[in-house]
């Protein structure tokens, strides 16, 4: 288990961006930067990171980024794997990074495609839970009751389980993150760098601008969100499903704080009545037996 | 020592990117293109083609792959038709932005609805406005040159664009006809590795295509434009050291066939280009001056040549095969905007006439075009085109 | 494959063919001019235990040759983060005098 004080000091994305203060998306891509370092080449559709690199010259990123169409990080990925093949260049991660529109939404073919195609790169989805380049709409990833502009009274269906699809795949390694848990996140990672085959990491990353909370609670409300088992910290590796340290200890429901912490924090959630937040508080609890389940496995 | 290849235009378009050296291959079945993708596949898992075959789930993602592969250094190659093409779109637009030379054989088909698997120009000529150089070829050995030259004129730091190679679906693609190809040695010699105007790297990063402002976004578009200008002037050359090398020719821009001393010049694209040479001849006979003029590059748009003809002609009838809706035949707008004077002059400009043929895959005939070109030689006499846009063969 | 010399235009003559950013400290310019709250270190508090350079979303907290943490104000957009996520209260957001 790697240290913060071993991590590098180097950054690749840099200070002074368009990214809103507080953002994300941000720390995880310096979190991101610190497992994977500078051999990385980039794949960015149409989402907050086409925004966050800044105008023409400039860039806010310190490695190789191809923009691309909103539909195709996957396929563009494909690409550029397949031509660094060709070139005999071994020594470079190809990281797909797309917001949750460009994966669950728009970007799900080229994304299937590529792994089914056992695209040999890391897909990395960074999940504002809308899409949020636009001004929040709602997303297939926006959550149960969530306020965006397109759900005004709130989303009435409830988030697609996009890490456990791309496990349907049958892709060597899927595992979910989140930036406040900064060295979970960097060794899994490294982890994916090591491992042959297409990637997938999902990261839940908290957005003040979006969910309505002030740009210092980023990194709270994603420890709450860890805590009351709205987001599970796991990886599936060949196909075995396993909770990380942080959420194993959730499998016993008395150890998870109850919903309404995480979702009263935010003002996305405003009009939430406590008939929704029992649902979704029932929602959680069954998605926990799952996990049960699949642990026992 | 060439060797003669007797094949359909889609196997020959497959021979083409191997003799070409493509590195990355992405692309995806559609009528009636899909067997350049398996004649592909046959040359790769073969082992006589050293190419990356990227077996894409949609056109999109094929055209989205062959971006990421020649943006990340290697020369790439796809195929597709009608609803292919059109479902590329975006992509297309950003594959010109990117200034990136992948070449792309479009086997032309009708879009729908209704589906249609017949021959016309309705899917490449919908993708006019997109900053990719398109030819037309008339057969199979066309298709095969043409492949080829495309890489060079493309590649050339000029230009940096990308090509569609343009066929008619069922007439050519899938029609034996022998090609001449020439040895290995000499295609390498002629269409040297591929040297990118730039390429992801990690030893020199750079963002490519985030948001350009209104401050510099028209100069691209002005290079863009610009690298057109330069490919209209390249593509003769290339053509003619071709021919120099290899001997086959294809016209250039424009393949003329008896314009010098012609009253009447029909002016189209495609097969119907070869048909109407047998339409000339027979109208020589009757002694009717008609002379054609094969467009074979469409984009960049040959103005001059065509300007050229118009200076001894009285008349050029365009025979196209696709319509734009709510205007009229592309090649017929085309010329009359190239002919149409920038100053106040007393010289008058010849007729332009517009003649719809072979939409949807109708057959067009050398007969078809013998009567076209008499019905156009009387308004020729008379001064007047009676019909602006005449739809040939249309059922009652 | 030759290096590709990527700058900043001054000129059409300056352009690479296709748009090339140019990797850039400060590409949205002195971001620090966003603040409203300063986040103050009070040093004597501060454990360095890179809790707050971690955390920063926008890598503006220098890490020291001894681990010490120095906040960048010219970038700082002063979201409060650091502050929020210190664990013994080290750090102070103070109203920005302007």
């Amino acid at each position: 288990m790697v240290t913060l004080k071993e991590l590098p000091k180097e950054e690749y994305i840099l200070k002074g961006n368009p990214a809103c203060a507080g953002c994300g998306a941000t720390i995880s891509l310096r979190l991101m930067f610190k497992a994977l370092g500078r051999k990385v080449i980039m794949i960015v559709p149409a989402c907050c990171t086409t925004v966050i690199q800044g105008p023409y010259p400039y860039t806010a990123f310190k490695v190789p980024l191809l923009n691309i169409v909103f539909e195709s990080t996957g396929a563009a990925a494909s690409g550029i794997v397949a031509a660094l093949k060709k070139r005999g260049i071994e020594d470079v991660t190809v990281v797909g990074w797309a917001g949750d529109g460009g994966t669950v939404d728009i970007g799900l073919q080229s994304l299937s495609g590529a792994a089914e195609r056992e695209t040999n790169f890391i897909y990395i989805c960074y999940d504002n839970e809308a899409y949020g380049n636009t001004g929040m709409q709602r997303s297939g990833a926006t959550p149960f009751g969530a306020w965006t502009t397109t759900t005004p009274t709130g989303k009435r269906e409830h988030k697609k389980d996009m890490p456990m699809i791309m496990a349907a795949h049958g892709i060597p390694y899927v595992a979910t993150v989140i930036p406040s848990y900064p060295l979970d996140f960097i060794n899994k990672l490294r982890k994916a760098k090591q491992i042959k085959g297409t990637k997938y990491i999902h990261i839940l990353s908290p957005c003040p601008t979006g969910w309505r909370f002030p740009g210092s609670k980023t990194i709270e409300i994603g420890r709450l969100a860890v805590q009351t088992g709205m987001w599970a910290l796991y990886e599936i590796e060949n196909g075995e499903f396993k909770l990380n340290p942080p959420s194993a200890r959730l499998l016993d429901k008395s150890k998870r704080k109850p919903v309404e912490l995480y979702l009263r924090a935010q003002g996305r959630f405003r009009n939430l009545t406590d008939r929704d937040i029992a649902e979704i508080q029932q929602w959680v609890d069954e998605t926990w037996e799952k996990y049960k389940r699949l642990q026992a496995n | 020592m060439t060797q003669t290849i007797i094949d359909t235009a889609n196997h020959i378009a497959a021979y083409a990117a191997k003799a070409a050296r493509v590195k990355v291959v992405a692309a995806y079945p559609i009528t009636p293109q899909t067997t350049i993708v398996e004649k592909i596949a046959e040359f790769v898992e073969s082992g006589e083609m050293d190419a990356e075959y990227i077996r894409v789930e949609s056109e999109h993602s094929a055209m989205a792959a062959c971006v990421g592969a020649e943006a990340a250094g290697v020369r790439t190659f796809t195929a597709t038709s009608a609803h292919g093409l059109a479902l590329m779109h975006e992509v297309l637009h950003w594959a010109a932005g990117s200034r990136l030379p992948i070449v792309m054989a479009v086997v032309n088909r009708a879009m729908g609805a209704p589906w249609s698997i017949w021959p016309d120009f309705s899917d490449s000529l919908s993708q006019r406005d997109t900053g990719w150089l398109q030819f037309y070829c008339a057969d199979n050995q066309e298709v095969f040159d043409t492949i080829i030259q495309a890489y060079k004129i493309c590649e050339d730091k000029r230009v940096l664009l990308p090509a569609m190679v343009c066929s008619e679906g069922l007439i050519l693609s899938h029609t034996f006809m022998p090609v001449k190809a020439p040895e290995q040695e000499e295609i390498d010699d002629f269409l040297p590795p591929y040297d990118p105007g730039w390429a992801l790297d990690v030893d020199n990063p750079f963002s490519h295509a985030n948001l350009v402002s209104p401050e510099w976004y028209m100069e691209f578009r002005y290079m863009i434009q610009n690298a057109m200008e330069n490919a209209k002037r390249l593509i003769p050359e290339v053509d003619r050291e071709y021919g120099r090398r290899f001997g086959f020719e294809h016209g250039g821009l424009i393949e003329k066939y008896q314009c010098e001393d012609a009253d009447l010049i029909l002016v189209t694209m495609g097969t119907m280009g070869s048909e109407a040479k047998i339409s000339v001849n027979n109208l020589r006979k009757e002694g009717l001056k008609v002379g054609l003029a094969r467009v074979r590059v469409f984009r960049p748009f040959p103005k001059e040549e065509i300007r050229k003809l118009a200076e001894n002609a009285q008349m050029l009838t365009a025979i196209d095969r696709h319509v734009s809706f709510g205007m009229e035949g592309f090649l017929a707008t085309e010329i009359k905007a190239s002919l149409y004077s920038r100053e106040k002059s007393a010289s008058d400009p010849p007729l332009v006439a517009g003649f719809l043929a072979g939409i949807g895959g109708r057959d067009v005939t050398y007969r078809d075009i013998e009567l076209i070109a008499k019905k156009s030689w009387k308004w020729m006499q008379a001064g007047k085109i009676e019909e602006e846009t005449v739809w040939w063969n249309l059922r009652e | 494959m030759q290096k590709l010399e990527v700058k900043i235009p001054k000129s059409r003559k300056d352009l690479p063919v296709t748009p090339l950013s140019v990797p850039t400290v400060g590409s949205m310019g002195k971001t620090g001019d966003w603040r409203t709250f300063k986040p103050i270190i009070d040093y004597s508090k501060c454990t360095r235990c890179l809790l707050c350079w971690i955390y920063c979303p926008e890598g503006a907290i220098e890490r020291g040759e001894d681990d010490t943490p120095k906040i960048d104000y010219e970038y700082c957009k002063g979201c409060g983060l650091c502050a929020n996520e210190c664990p013994v209260k080290a750090i102070n957001m103070e109203r920005e005098k302007k």
